[in-house]
C-alpha cells in the first residue's frame, strides 16, 4: 500500500510523458485509456442520440413531414450501430480500463500499449460511420442487422460501414485479450478467482465471449463484402447463396452480443446494490454461475431472431426451450440483488437510484424477452415496436442506467470529488420518468400491429407514437443533466475521501480519491 | 403506508388488465383465425403469470425499500447465502417455464401444418408491392398500395385524417373463401420481404430464391389488413396486405372474374398483335407506373446516388439491346432487379416508353419480338 500512496499523484504526466494533447495519444495508462473511453463512448452517444430524435421527429404523427424514407432508413440504421457499437461497448471497456486494474490490485493492464491502439481505433472507425451520410446514396439503410440481400443493393456507405464494424471489431478484440490476460495473470496475491469482484467476473465472461463472437461478425461482414464487390454469392439466391444463412450468421454473434451488452451492467449493479445496502452481496456464487450459464446459453438461442424464416417445428421448439431456459439464471440475478436488499440498511444516492430502477425496469424488459421467447406470439410480434420496446429496455434501462449508476458510483475515485447529489437526482428521476413514457407504449403499438423501421404508420397508431415522441425529447433533455453533473465534478466540489462511501468495499477504495496515476505499483495483500 | 402500495399495485394491475383484457389499441388484434386465437390466449396466459411474478418480486423489493432503509432507522443484517432460498428460486421458475412451453408447443405444431389445403396461393414480394397466383385457379395479379401519394407527403393532410384505412389499403385485395384452409407459400423477387396479417395470426418470410408456407382458415367474413414486416428497403412500411373473406359462393365468382379479365388482357398483351409505337408508349406508361415508378419516379429523374435518373440515361437511349437486357435481367448487387415475370409485350411497352418520353427521343419502338429475342 504505502509504495502506492508515495506516488503524488500526477507524478509521471510531468516526469516521462508528454503534455498536452499528445499525452492521450501517447498514453498507455489504464486510467487515462479508461478516461478516454467514457469520453467517446459519450460522445457516441450525443451522435446517436441527435438521430434519434430526428427519426421521433418524423414519427410524431402520420404522414411524411421530414425526412424522406431512404434517410429515414439510414437514421433507424447509423441510430442502432453507433448506440451498439460506439456507445454502450466502448463505455464498458472504459469501465473495465479504471476498474479492473484497481479492483484486482494491478498496477495497470498487461498490454499497455495495445490498449492504447485498440482505444484509438475507434475514432477513425466512429469517424467512417459519420462521413458515410455524405457519400452518393447516403449511409446504409440495411438496418444495423445488414441483412443480406438488402444489404448487397446499398451504396458505398455499406463499405464504410463494414469498414468500421472490422476496425471496431479488431478493437474489442484487442481489448477482450487484454483484459482477460489482465485478470488472469495480475490479481494481487491471495485474491482468488472466487473472490474477485463480481464486476471483474462478469467482465472476464464477457471479454471470452467477445473473442468467441467478433470474428463471427467479421466473416459475416466480409461475405456481404465479397458479395457486394468480387462476385461471390453467399446470399445471393441466383448465384446458389442462401439469404438466411447470414441470418443464422448474423444472430450467432448476435445474441451472446447482447449479453455482452449487459453482462458488465450486471457486475456494476452487483458492486453497488452491496454498498448502499450495507450488506454483502447475496448468493456471490450463484451470481458466478448464473453470469456462466447465462453466457453458456447464449450460444445456442440465436434463431429465436429467425423464427419467422420458416424453421422446421422442431428447430422453432429448439430454440424456444433454449430462450426460455435462459430466463431462469437470469432470474436468479434479480432475486439476488433484491435478497441483497433484503434487510439490509439502505440509502438512496444516485448510483443505488439507478440500480433500483436498473433491477426494475431491466426486469420488466426480461418478462417481454419471455414473452417473445414463446415462438407463436414470436410470430406475431417479430419486426414490431414490440421488440423494440422489449430492447430498449434491456438496452437503455438496462445497460445504459447501469453504465450512469457506475459513472456516478465511481466519480468520486476518478474525480476526487463527490458530484452533486441533487443534480444526479434530477437526473436519475427525468431519465426514468422519460424513458417510460418514450417506450412503454411501444408495448402497445407493437401488439395492435405497428411494424418496425417504418417512417410513416396507421392513423391508430398516432396518440402513443405522439406520447413517444414526446418522451424522447425529455429522456434526451435529461442527458444534458448528467453532462453537466459530470463537467462540474470534474471541476470541483466535496473532496471525496479514499472510501467514499460508507459501505464500500474492495481494493479500489484502500487508493486515495482521485486514484494516483500509478497504483498499486507493489501488489496488495488480500487476505 | 400499505394501503398506498396497495393502490399502486392495483393501479398497475389495472393497466396491466386493459392490456390483457384487451381493447384494441392496448393488445393483439382481436383474432380471426384458430392460430390467432391460440396466439392470443398463449398471450393473456403468460401475461398472467408475468402479471403474478411482477407482484412477488417487486412487491418483496418495494417492501424492502419501504422498510430497510437507514433513515427508517434498520441495521443491516450481514446473511449472505441460504442454499434453500436459491434452489427453491431456480426449481420454480423452471417449472413456470414448463407450464408455458406446453401449450406453445401444441400451437407450434399446429402452425406448421400446412398439410392438405383448400387453395394454395403464392404471394411473392417486391420492392414494393405483392404479387398474388393462385395456384389452381391460375388466377394472378399483383397488389400495391391505394393510398394516395398526397396524403402521404402531406399535400392531402385533410385526406389522410379521413381516411381510416391509411396506408393499409390496396389496389387489389386477395380474396379468400371463409372457413377454407388456405396456405400461403412465399417467395420474393428481390430482397427478404414478410407476409403478414395480424388478425390471421400468420407473419412469414418471403425469402428470394427459396419457398416458405404457412396456412390460416378465416372465422367470418371480413377484410384484414397487414403489412409487409422485414425492413426490404426505401418503401418498407408502403406494402401492405389485404385479405378479403368472402361466403365461397362469392368467393367462386370472383374467381370467375378474375379468369375473364385475365383472358381479356392476355388478348390485349398478344405479342403477335401489330403495336404501334403508340400504342406500346401508352401501354408502357401504365408498366412504368406500376413497377418503376417507386425507384425511377414518375419525373424519370430517380433518386440522386441511389437510383439513377432514365432521362437522359446513356443505357436508354443507347443500344435497344442494352436497355431489354438491363430489365430483363436486372444487375447483380443493385436494387435494379429482374423484371422477366412482366410479359415480352409489358417490357416492349415499358422499354419503348422510356425511350421515348422526357428528354429521350429516340422515335424507336421496341417490339415484343426483340424483348422474345433476348429472354434466355
Ligand atoms: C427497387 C428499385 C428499382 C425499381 C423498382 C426499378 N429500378 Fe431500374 N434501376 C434501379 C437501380 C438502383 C439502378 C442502377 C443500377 C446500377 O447500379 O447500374 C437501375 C437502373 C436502371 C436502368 C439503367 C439506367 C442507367 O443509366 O444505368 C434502366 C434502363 C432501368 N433501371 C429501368 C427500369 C425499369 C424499366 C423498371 C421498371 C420495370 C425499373 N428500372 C425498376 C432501381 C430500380
Ligand atoms: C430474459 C432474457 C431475454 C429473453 C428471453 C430475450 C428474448 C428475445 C427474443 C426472443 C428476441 C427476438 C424478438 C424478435 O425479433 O422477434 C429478442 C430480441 C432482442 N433482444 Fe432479447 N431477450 C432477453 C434479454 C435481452 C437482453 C439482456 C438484451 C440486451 C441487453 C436483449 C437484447 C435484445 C435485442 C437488441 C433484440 C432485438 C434485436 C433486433 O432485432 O434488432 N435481450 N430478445
Ligand atoms: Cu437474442
Ligand atoms: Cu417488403
Amino acid at each position: 500500500m504505502e509504495a502506492a500512496h508515495a506516488h503524488a499523484p500526477g507524478h509521471d504526466d510531468h516526469a516521462h510523458h508528454p503534455s498536452g494533447i499528445m499525452r492521450w495519444i501517447q498514453t498507455t495508462n489504464h486510467k487515462d485509456i479508461g478516461t478516454l473511453y467514457l469520453w467517446f463512448s459519450f460522445t457516441m452517444f450525443m451522435v446517436g442520440g441527435v438521430l434519434a430524435l430526428m427519426l421521433r421527429v418524423e414519427l410524431f404523427q402520420p404522414g411524411l413531414q421530414v425526412w424522406r424514407p431512404e434517410f429515414f432508413n439510414q437514421l433507424t440504421t447509423m441510430h442502432g450501430l453507433i448506440m451498439v457499437f460506439g456507445a454502450i461497448m466502448p463505455a464498458f471497456v472504459g469501465f473495465a480500463n479504471w476498474q479492473i486494474p484497481l479492483m484486482i490490485g494491478a498496477p495497470d493492464m498487461a498490454f499497455a500499449r495495445m490498449n492504447n491502439w485498440s482505444f484509438w481505433l475507434l475514432p477513425p472507425a466512429a469517424l467512417l460511420l459519420v462521413i458515410s451520410f455524405f457519400v452518393p446514396g447516403g449511409a446504409t439503410a440495411a438496418g444495423w442487422t445488414i441483412y443480406a440481400p438488402l444489404s448487397t443493393q446499398m451504396g458505398p456507405g455499406m463499405d464504410l460501414a463494414i469498414f468500421a464494424l472490422h476496425i471496431m471489431g479488431a478493437s474489442s478484440i484487442m481489448g477482450s485479450i487484454n483484459i482477460v490476460t489482465t485478470i488472469l495473470n495480475m490479481r494481487a496475491p491471495g485474491m482468488t478467482l472466487m473472490k474477485m469482484p463480481l464486476f471483474v467476473w462478469t467482465w472476464l465472461i464477457t471479454a471470452y465471449l467477445l473473442i468467441a463472437v467478433m470474428p463471427v461478425l467479421a466473416g459475416a461482414i466480409t461475405m456481404i463484402l465479397t458479395d457486394r464487390h468480387f462476385g461471390t454469392n453467399f446470399f445471393n439466391a441466383a448465384g446458389g447463396g442462401d439469404p438466411v444463412m447470414f441470418q443464422h450468421i448474423f444472430w450467432f454473434f448476435g445474441h451472446p452480443e447482447v449479453y455482452i451488452l449487459i453482462l458488465p451492467a450486471f457486475g456494476i449493479v452487483s458492486q453497488i446494490i452491496p454498498t448502499f445496502a450495507r450488506k454483502p452481496l447475496f448468493g456471490y456464487v450463484s451470481m458466478v454461475y448464473a453470469t456462466s450459464s447465462i453466457a453458456i446459453l447464449s450460444f445456442i438461442v440465436w434463431a429465436h431472431h429467425m423464427f419467422t424464416t420458416g424453421m422446421p417445428a422442431t428447430a422453432q421448439l429448439f430454440f424456444m426451450y433454449a430462450t426460455m431456459l435462459i430466463a431462469v439464471p437470469t432470474g436468479v440475478k434479480v432475486f439476488n440483488w433484491i435478497a441483497t436488499m433484503w434487510k439490509g440498511s439502505m440509502t438512496f444516492e444516485t448510483p443505488m437510484l439507478f440500480s433500483i430502477g436498473f433491477v426494475f425496469v431491466f426486469s420488466m424488459g426480461g418478462f417481454t424477452g419471455l414473452v417473445l421467447a414463446i415462438t407463436p406470439v414470436d410470430i406475431q410480434l417479430q419486426d414490431t415496436y414490440y421488440v423494440v420496446a422489449h430492447f430498449h429496455y434491456v438496452l437503455v434501462a438496462g445497460s445504459l442506467f447501469a453504465i450512469f449508476a457506475g459513472a456516478y458510483y465511481w466519480l468520486p475515485k476518478w474525480t476526487g470529488h463527490m458530484y452533486n447529489e441533487v443534480l444526479g437526482k434530477w437526473h436519475f428521476w427525468l431519465s426514468m420518468v422519460f424513458f417510460n413514457i418514450t417506450f412503454f407504449p411501444m408495448h402497445f403499438t407493437g401488439l395492435a400491429g405497428m411494424p418496425r423501421r417504418v417512417p410513416d404508420y396507421a392513423l391508430q397508431f398516432a396518440d402513443f407514437n405522439m406520447i413517444s415522441t414526446v418522451g424522447a425529447f425529455g429522456f434526451g433533455l435529461a442527458q444534458l443533466v448528467f453532462l453537466w453533473a459530470v463537467l462540474k465534478c470534474i471541476s470541483g466540489g466535496e473532496k471525496a475521501a479514499a472510501q467514499a462511501w460508507e459501505g464500500a468495499e474492495g481494493l479500489e477504495w484502500t487508493v486515495p480519491s482521485p486514484a494516483p496515476y500509478h497504483t498499486f505499483e507493489t501488489p496488495p495483500a488480500v487476505k | 403506508m400499505t394501503s398506498k402500495l396497495a393502490r399502486s399495485f392495483a393501479a398497475v394491475m389495472a393497466l396491466l388488465a386493459t392490456g390483457i383484457a384487451g381493447a384494441n389499441q392496448y393488445n393483439l388484434q382481436p383474432p380471426q383465425s384458430i392460430i390467432a386465437r391460440e396466439i392470443y390466449d398463449l398471450h393473456s396466459l403468460i401475461m398472467w403469470i408475468i402479471l403474478a411474478i411482477f407482484v412477488v418480486v417487486f412487491g418483496a423489493m418495494t417492501y424492502s425499500i419501504i422498510a430497510h432503509r437507514k433513515s427508517a432507522g434498520h441495521k443491516a443484517e450481514q446473511f449472505h447465502e441460504n442454499t434453500t432460498v436459491e434452489i427453491v428460486w431456480t426449481v420454480i421458475p423452471f417449472i413456470i417455464l414448463i407450464g408455458m412451453a406446453y401449450p406453445a408447443t401444441k400451437t407450434v405444431v399446429s402452425m406448421k401444418d400446412t398439410s392438405n389445403p383448400d387453395i394454395t396461393i403464392k404471394a411473392t414480394g417486391y420492392q414494393w408491392k405483392w404479387g398474388y397466383d393462385y395456384l389452381q385457379e391460375g388466377v394472378s395479379f399483383y397488389s400495391s398500395l391505394a393510398t394516395p401519394r398526397d396524403q402521404i407527403d402531406g399535400g392531402n393532410a385533410e385526406g389522410r385524417k379521413n381516411n381510416p384505412n391509411y396506408l393499409l389499403e390496396v389496389d387489389n385485395p386477395v380474396v379468400v373463401p371463409v372457413g377454407k384452409k388456405v396456405r400461403i407459400i412465399t417467395t420474393a423477387n428481390d430482397v427478404i420481404h414478410s407476409w403478414w396479417v395480424p388478425a390471421l395470426g400468420i407473419k412469414q418470410d418471403a425469402i428470394p430464391g427459396f419457398v416458405r408456407d404457412t396456412w390460416f382458415k378465416v372465422d367470418k367474413a371480413g377484410t384484414y389488413r397487414g403489412q409487409c414486416a422485414e425492413l426490404c428497403g426505401k418503401d418498407h412500411g408502403f406494402m401492405p396486405i389485404v385479405v378479403e373473406a368472402v361466403e365461397p359462393e362469392k368467393y367462386a365468382a370472383w374467381v370467375k372474374d378474375q379468369q375473364a379479365k385475365m383472358a381479356k388482357a392476355a388478348v390485349a398483351d398478344d405479342p403477335a398483335k401489330s403495336w404501334s409505337l403508340a400504342d406500346l408508349k401508352a401501354r408502357g406508361e401504365k408498366v412504368y407506373a406500376a413497377n418503376c415508378v417507386a425507384c425511377h419516379q414518375a419525373t424519370g429523374m430517380g433518386v440522386p446516388g441511389a437510383f439513377p435518373a432514365l432521362s437522359g440515361s446513356k443505357i436508354v437511349i443507347g443500344p435497344k439491346t442494352d436497355q431489354i437486357a438491363m430489365v430483363l435481367n436486372g444487375k447483380a448487387g443493385t436494387a435494379m432487379q429482374s423484371f422477366k415475370h412482366l410479359n415480352d409485350v409489358e417490357i416492349a411497352a415499358v422499354s419503348t416508353y422510356l425511350r421515348n418520353n422526357w428528354n429521350n427521343n429516340s422515335g424507336e419502338a421496341v417490339t415484343p419480338a426483340d424483348v422474345k429475342a433476348l429472354r434466355k
